[in-house]
């Protein structure tokens, strides 16, 4: 296997949809191909790290105040819909 | 090497019941899948406006629109899937309205000059998070992901930060599967080889900044 059709299977094979052949060419090339485990180790940290770092997370006031918002627009909603 | 774990959703058996319900009217019901998601819609919408103002208001105009249009949604798919497809357009919107000059689409398939050729190859700190203090890391994660395309980011946000999969990720943004993995790989990679620059092992020991 190459390292550009080892890069091609990369996604697949980080979320585990490779069937067991293909995934077990894919490690043989990781055993010794040190830049490909590099790519892919550093890959999966990235993933990892967006994915457990609680960007953007919604504050609870903030939270409250949307809530109430849309809950009196679809208030209003239907009462307009109950009125025709 | 393992794979990925995905984040686990919270369970949606009753999803279904509160959908049928809000559909006859019951307005509590329709508040609870509000509460079951208004903290994600509120990240997919910040991750692609890049706004809090435009978030807070993709989080309103969502919602209300999934409420004005319930009838329509069949069951044939995740009700949150659904939401998805609304908010992500509702944000893309804000997004064009505010970057009129830049055309703003999912279905650019955009060619960048770092693509998807890795060129930073040197292992990270074994605690790459530890590096930083938390609010520096912060800033260094939004700079990096704001700096994709909008259509890589989405993919990546939807796929990678809210655990949808490949198939929902296509129905949620009308995109073919191939084209979700796609993007998905490039996107990641980008991701990797800009925070590799920050993460990267340094020569002396691990090299507090």
């Amino acid at each position: 296997m190459k390292c550009s059709e080892f890069l091609q299977e990369l996604t697949n094979y980080l979320d585990g949809a490779l069937d067991d052949r293909t995934k077990s060419e894919l490690e043989d090339h990781l055993a010794w191909c040190h830049n490909c485990y590099v790519v892919c180790d550093t890959t999966k940290k990235t993933i990892e790290i967006y994915r457990d770092s609680e960007l953007y997370e919604l504050p609870d006031d903030l939270r409250t105040r949307l809530r109430s918002a849309i809950m009196s627009k679809c208030q209003q909603r239907k009462k307009t819909q109950e009125s025709l | 090497m393992s794979a990925i774990q995905p984040r686990v959703g919270e369970p949606v058996s009753d999803e279904l019941a509160l959908v049928q319900a809000a559909k006859k009217g019951d307005v509590s019901a329709f508040e609870e899948l509000v509460k079951r998601y208004d903290r994600n819609v509120f990240r997919i919408a910040q991750h692609i406006t890049q706004n809090r103002e435009d978030a807070e208001d993709v989080v309103q105009d969502a919602f209300l629109k999934a409420y004005s249009n319930l009838e329509q949604f069949q069951g044939q798919s995740k009700f949150y899937t659904w939401l998805v497809r609304i908010a992500v357009n509702e944000a893309l919107m804000k997004l064009r309205r505010r970057r009129p000059e830049r055309t703003v689409s999912l279905d650019e398939d955009v060619k960048t000059e770092e693509d998807s050729v890795p060129r930073e190859i040197a292992d990270w700190s074994p605690n790459p998070e530890q590096l930083y203090k938390q609010a520096e890391l912060k800033d260094i994660l939004t700079r990096t992901i704001q700096g994709l395309p909008p259509s890589f980011r989405t993919v990546f946000v939807l796929r990678d930060v809210e655990g949808l999969s490949t198939e929902e990720t296509a129905e949620a943004l009308g995109l073919s599967i191939p084209a979700v993995k796609s993007r998905l790989l490039r996107a990641r990679l980008q991701l990797r080889e800009r925070l590799s620059r920050y993460f990267k092992k340094r020569e002396s020991g691990d090299g507090q900044k």
